[in-house]
């Protein structure tokens, strides 16, 4: 026993002596915070120019200056996007159909990647290789697909193809990554609550679910975000003026770069600040989420 | 408030609304077919989880294996704008439809084989820097240091931001007299670029773009590799006098190889399907700056030859495919799969 605790504070002697030769020297660490900060920099630096352009005032708009803040900033911009444009309107478009995709998402992977986590039903495997090499599919190429379908049954310009296509497009990498999260929880707890008179549905809701709440809320984040941020199939899918989303809003502004460079600057960093915040409070856990898919694969 | 009114509030709600009844009344219907074969008729011992695997392998079939078999039949047929409601199939029609996809402009001037070699040109370039920037800061965060949480944090910016604002932003920036690139070579002393209009210079600004943006996740991912590798080892090489570099190449690098493939997979897989880059930066619509992604939705969406499209996308998908399986071979990837 005494001999144990003597050589303990030792090791920790011995420990810190080689951490401190691996320590860096001064100089290292000031280059090592210079590559820092200057990466920092070319990272953050395009993304305050659009909080700069979108201050400017219209007379000043285009300037050549690099000010972050710049002279006489106004909230012109803004003022003038949510009264001249339907900035709103796009957002509600954007949101209402992002929420309704992104729960129907979740329900549907949450109850297949029960059933590819606790049965082994024929056709398992194939359909999980099936589901990971629809990973592959670049979305471009079903757009000439889809079109057409939609254009033959009268969707385009309307939501329900929309709707649809997005319930459906995070489907396949959500089932992998609840699958891998149900398959750490031991089966003995559904089994318990079977004994104790459960079907295996309740089973399922009481008991599996409340455990995977980490997992389906990545899940969740996910498919809002793919929703959320889609570009592509709302450009196919919606051409009338009044029912953009945001995405196809935005470019519209772009497009006409003179003239409303300052409103789209305007527009990003209001539909930017939410993401972005959203984003990085949750990013522990999406980057755990996706490592955690890849372990298990 | 713009545009934002009653009647527009409740038209989307409405129909969002009508979308989700019917997604579940389709549900339902299927779940009640499929439960009374199961359980009544063939008294399967998996009706449960057949009923719960239903509705999202029903919405996949839908919306992918139907229009992968649609598409098929497209390539076999003469579907374009003047031949939309009656367009013609048949075999010869999709011989014709596949050798126009090699010998023909897949636009108005450039082919096919300068597309595809561009896009390998455009992942190989994009990947390198993701890659080796990536790792480069992934080393430089992994270590006790102050403020590494911001660092960290702010690094991830160009992640975070939703990429279509990021693209369109880059975009902006790339304009010849008031972009900030051009503005910064003018005080540097050096000439602007015509980024828009001047093809190589417009590929350049689609990389600087992409690899701006592709960076993060990769720091991200190897920074939790590093940090799952025990510093133990590390001390150990010390000992025996292993210098950095060997360190790097004897430790981290075997060790993070699991941590690397499938993000290096991942990476060439959406580099090589990247579409807002390639197509938001090129402004001016130059052929010279269309990977094959972007190529394709132009032939579909822009000169609307649905039938040739159809074509090119399975020529596209033919080329993944094989990449896919090499990679399979090579790794045996997918092993795991079956347990």
């Amino acid at each position: 026993m005494s001999v144990k605790t003597k050589s303990r504070p030792e090791k920790t002697a011995l420990y810190r002596f080689f951490h401190a030769a691996r320590g860096d020297s001064p100089f290292k660490r000031l280059l090592i915070h210079l590559a820092l900060i200057i990466s920092c920099v070319i990272a953050v630096y395009p993304v305050l120019r659009v909080l700069s352009v979108s201050l400017r005032p219209g007379d000043r708009l285009l300037s050549t200056s690099l000010a972050i803040i710049p002279q006489d900033a106004s909230l012109e911009n803004y003022v003038r996007l949510l009264t001249e444009k339907d900035f709103l309107l796009w957002i509600w478009n954007s949101l209402i159909i992002t929420m309704a995709t992104a729960i129907i998402g979740v329900i549907l992977a949450a109850t297949s990647a029960y059933a590819f986590s606790r049965w082994r039903f024929p056709g398992r495997g194939p359909a999980l290789v099936f589901l990971l090499t629809t990973q592959m599919i670049p979305a471009a190429m079903l757009m000439v697909p889809i079109y057409i379908m939609a254009a033959r049954l009268r969707l385009i310009n309307t939501y329900i193809g929309l709707t649809i296509a997005y319930c459906v497009s995070s489907v396949p990498f959500s089932i992998w990554i609840l699958k891998g999260y149900y398959d750490t929880i031991p089966i003995d707890l559904e089994e318990a609550a079977e004994i104790d008179g459960c079907s295996k549905i309740s089973a399922f809701l009481r008991v599996l679910l409340p455990l995977s709440t980490p997992a389906l809320a990545i899940v969740f984040l996910f498919n809002f975000m793919s929703a959320w941020n889609d570009f592509l199939l709302a450009r196919i899918m919606l051409q009338r003026e009044e029912m953009l989303t945001w995405t196809l809003g935005l470019q519209r502004l772009q497009h006409q770069f003179q003239t409303q460079w300052g409103m789209f600057s305007a527009g990003s960093i209001l539909v930017m600040v939410p993401v972005m915040t959203l984003f990085l409070y949750s990013s522990k856990w999406l980057i755990s989420g996706l490592t955690l898919g890849s372990v298990k694969g | 408030m713009g545009g934002l009114t009653f009647e527009t509030i409740t038209r989307s709600l409405g129909q969002v609304g009508i979308t989700v009844l019917l997604i579940l009344v389709a549900s339902v219907v299927i779940e009640l077919i499929l439960y009374f074969l199961l359980s009544k008729v063939w008294r399967s011992r998996y009706t449960l989880p057949f009923m719960l695997v239903a509705p999202a392998a029903v919405g996949l079939a839908l919306l992918v294996v139907y229009p992968i078999a649609f598409e098929v039949a497209l390539a076999f047929s003469n579907m374009s704008l003047k031949h939309f409601k009656d367009p013609t199939f048949g075999l010869a029609q999709g011989w014709n439809n596949l050798r126009t996809v090699f010998t023909q402009p897949v636009l108005k001037q450039v082919g096919f084989f300068p597309v595809f070699f561009r896009t390998v040109l455009w992942t190989v370039i994009n990947l390198v820097f993701h890659v080796s920037g990536g790792m480069a800061l992934a080393l430089l965060l992994n270590r006790p240091m102050r403020l590494r949480g911001l660092y960290r944090t702010l690094l991830v910016f160009p992640w975070a931001i939703p990429q279509v604002i990021a693209c369109l932003a880059w975009r902006g920036e790339f304009h010849f007299e008031y972009g900030f690139v051009n503005v910064m070579l003018t005080r540097l002393g050096l000439s602007p670029i015509r980024w828009m209009t001047e093809p190589s210079w417009n590929f350049a600004a689609m990389c600087i773009t992409n690899i701006w943006l592709g960076i993060p996740f990769m720091m991200v991912i190897f920074l939790g590799g590093l940090q799952s590798i025990p510093k133990d080892m590390y001390e150990a090489a010390e000992i025996d006098g292993a210098s950095g570099w060997q360190q790097f190449r004897n430790i981290t690098l075997p060790l993070m190889q699991p941590v690397m493939t499938p993000a290096i997979i991942l990476g060439t897989i959406w580099t090589f399907n990247n579409f807002n880059v390639p197509f938001f930066i090129n402004q001016s619509e130059l052929e010279t700056s269309d990977i094959l992604v972007t190529a394709l939705f132009r032939a579909a969406f822009e000169y609307n030859r649905y039938g040739f499209s159809a074509a090119f996308a399975i020529v596209i998908f033919a080329i993944l495919f094989i990449f896919a399986v090499l990679y399979i071979r090579a790794t045996g990837g997918l092993k795991g799969v079956y347990e």
